[in-house]
């Protein structure tokens, strides 16, 4: 093949992802001209612990975005609002870390699962079983404590507090947790790429009839998807909470649009089918770097966040739909 | 053709539900604890002698509710949903809040002159200010939702999260209070010993009924809601439909975030209307209006929205807290939803059957 001809293929199939990869770029270098403090490295990896939980929170949603059919999982923040307080309010009983952090993974897991069955066989739509899921878990977490619930649990902090120097860049440094969410982004990369489930996620989201009908096992995979997504969601509550070291059922609100901002600037389509979690972890650092941007700036007050999250969101969906119109025309 | 007979009527009609959840939740009332249908007159220095009591409470406290439910009818009617009526709600609040308070931005003003009786606005210019704020939020989410091609959840999800930004950004981030009394009167005043808000909901209503009902409004919404490709194709202008059925959201959520600010005296960016969009689906729900669009009915869901405000108050009496109500109010939407269901129906149906082959097996034997 010419190089031509494989430049141009890469750009279409790959089109949204490098799109994102360049705003990203952009967005970091005007960030850079414009405050000369963003030009250290630590900025850089900054934007990796703070978006820590939204980049975890993000794979699920792009994974349960991918299966189409209006597919999305709104109580991400509500999810992470019960672990984190569910998690402090049992360390702060006594029961040892080694045994509460296996116990919030499968309460994730068991709650995205029942959520995914509920919207697989009761057929309610996505948006209401996983909004109807986001209000139970901020009830739950306020039942478990109307205030916040501070974690003094020694491995939580060793974890918490331990910085892991980057070799080679001097005063670089992340925290074990920041490590989480790269690692299961690499495993969404192998599920969605190199298993028969992440490809049953791809024919499910271009067309879940004839997904089914090649006799595809949809009703589990979309519970999977979910129970997935309910894993991810526990682990970015369990990094929410070592992060802030609290737990407390008002953490993470309006997550649930942040996540899906990174996930369609990422380049994934709501529509499903289209996109990929590379893509997310881009979308992810946009909005990290916007949100650090707005830090630097500092007479920008916090509300201002939200409407730029918004109009940000407005704007991929404006640029996808156009996308993906041409290439249908052509 | 046969006449379907009275009972017949009413228990196909979408209100019959509804109050049949009401009559249970009194009854249980009834039940626990009589005192919660005292009815009392009270003297009042301001607004006169008028009626109170837990009804009138719930109908007094739950009109916003009910106004948001009417609007959020429409858009669901059209197999849309709206769920930035929280946010308008608290934008709304906003809105009239700072038209009435004289502290605009960071200007520094004394407590004095920031909390006597005054406006700086005149209070008609406030409420048609209040209105056209949640109409214009409205008309957005209609535009870009009828126009942009978007799904309606997300782009309304973006109004839900950014509009609380915008409410905040209206108040400069503070929580105001209001001192301007006039203002008080759409949450707090009596008309005749009933509550101004009942008035206020009993007009919506009677309008939203005149518009979809006396003219073709309510066929077009329904159409559009069964298949919208279809009603585009029989010439229904579906864009415009969609467009006023989230208009009338937007200014039914703005009637109701001035009767809430109005009765709390204040405007909060973050909590006014805090949840109501969870409230609102489930009133039409429990109306009888399927979240795929289609055959609505105005009337249901406010008496749905009015059982839900029952549920609360109920709730509240027994002494459950505020924050847990909101898981109980969760489960309480998946039961309504799994009882309408396609699933429920066919499982009903084919119990129906089977006790009327059982019956034909009998009349044989």
């Amino acid at each position: 093949m010419k190089l031509k001809q494989r430049v141009r293929l890469l750009f279409q199939h790959h089109g949204p992802v490098l799109l994102a990869l360049m705003v990203f770029v952009l967005t970091y270098f005007v960030g850079g001209r414009l405050y000369p403090a963003m030009r250290k490295p630590q900025v850089f990896f900054n934007l990796f612990i703070n978006d820590a939980s939204l980049l975890l929170v993000s794979i699920g949603m792009t994974m349960v975005i991918l299966t189409g059919g209006g597919g999305i999982d709104l109580s991400v923040g509500g999810m992470i609002a019960l672990v984190s307080t569910a998690s402090a309010a049992l360390l702060r009983s006594g029961v040892s870390p080694y045994v509460v952090l296996p116990l919030m993974i499968v309460l994730g897991i068991v709650f995205g699962a029942v959520m995914g069955w509920i919207i697989q066989y009761l057929k309610v739509q996505p948006f209401i079983a996983t909004l109807m899921g986001l209000f139970f878990a901020r009830g739950m977490a306020y039942i478990i404590s109307l205030s916040s619930v501070t974690i003094t649990d020694a491995v939580y902090k060793t974890w918490a507090l331990t910085p892991i120097y980057i070799p080679f860049i001097p005063n670089a440094y992340i925290y074990p947790t920041t490590l989480v969410g790269p690692i299961i982004l690499l495993v969404a990369i192998y599920l969605s790429f190199y298993t028969r489930f992440g490809r049953t996620i791809y024919a499910m989201g271009s067309n879940e009839q004839s997904a089914m009908l090649m006799g595809l096992s949809v009703p589990r995979t979309k519970i999977l998807v979910y129970a997935f997504s309910g894993f991810c969601s526990a682990l970015g509550g369990i990094v929410f909470s070592m992060s802030l070291l609290a737990g407390y059922g008002q953490f993470a609100t309006g997550m649930e649009l942040d996540s899906i901002a990174a996930v369609v600037i990422g380049g994934t389509s709501l529509t499903g089918g289209v996109g990929n979690v590379v893509g997310t972890l881009f979308g992810v650092l946009i909005h990290g770097t916007i949100v650090s941007i707005l830090q630097f700036n500092g007479t920008l007050s916090s509300w201002w966040t939200r409407i730029g999250v918004g109009l940000l969101t407005l704007i991929a969906i404006g640029i996808q739909s156009i996308y993906y119109l041409r290439e249908k025309h052509s | 053709m046969k006449r379907l007979s009275f009972l017949r009527r009413v228990q196909n009609s979408q209100v019959f539900w509804p109050l049949v959840a009401w009559v249970v939740i009194l009854l249980f009332n009834l039940i626990v604890d009589p005192s919660f249908f005292k009815l009392g007159i009270l003297s009042d220095p301001t607004y006169g002698k008028h009626l109170y009591g837990n009804i009138i409470d719930i109908f007094n406290n739950g009109a916003p509710l009910i106004l948001v439910s009417i609007g959020m009818t429409l858009v669901i009617a059209t197999a849309g949903v709206d769920l930035s009526v929280g946010a308008v709600i608290a934008i709304s609040a906003a809105m009239g809040a700072v038209l009435i308070n004289p502290a605009l931005g960071n200007r520094l003003i004394s407590n004095e002159i920031l909390t006597r009786n005054a406006t700086n606005t005149p209070l008609t210019i406030i409420i048609l200010a209040d209105l056209a704020a949640g109409t214009v939020c409205g008309l957005w989410n209609g535009l870009i939702i009828s126009r942009g091609r978007m799904q309606p959840m997300v782009a309304t999800l973006i109004l839900m999260v950014a509009g609380r930004g915008i409410a905040q950004l209206i108040t400069n981030g503070q929580i105001m209070t209001i001192y301007y009394t006039p203002y008080f009167w759409f949450g707090n005043g009596y008309i005749l010993g009933l509550p101004v808000s009942i008035y206020l909901v009993a007009l919506v209503l009677f309008l939203g009924w005149l518009f979809v009902r006396k003219t073709s409004i309510g066929l077009f919404i329904e159409s559009v809601g069964v298949n919208a490709k279809s009603a585009y194709y029989s010439g229904i202008n579906e864009k415009n439909v969609k467009l006023i059925a989230y208009a009338f959201c937007g200014l039914c959520a703005a009637i109701a975030g001035l009767i809430l600010s109005s009765y709390v005296h204040s405007a909060d960016g973050n909590n006014n209307g805090l949840y109501y969009e969870l409230d609102a689906i489930l009133a039409v729900v429990m109306g009888g209006t399927l979240m795929t669009g289609g055959r609505f009915s105005l009337l249901a869901s406010a008496i749905s929205a009015v059982v839900i405000w029952t549920f609360t108050v109920t709730v509240y009496s027994l002494g459950v807290p505020a924050n847990a109500l909101l898981a109980a109010k969760a489960v309480l939407v998946l039961v309504v939803i799994v009882l309408y269901s396609d699933y429920t129906r066919r499982f009903m149906n084919r119990l129906i059957e089977r006790r009327g082959s059982s019956h034909e097996a009998e009349a044989e034997s």
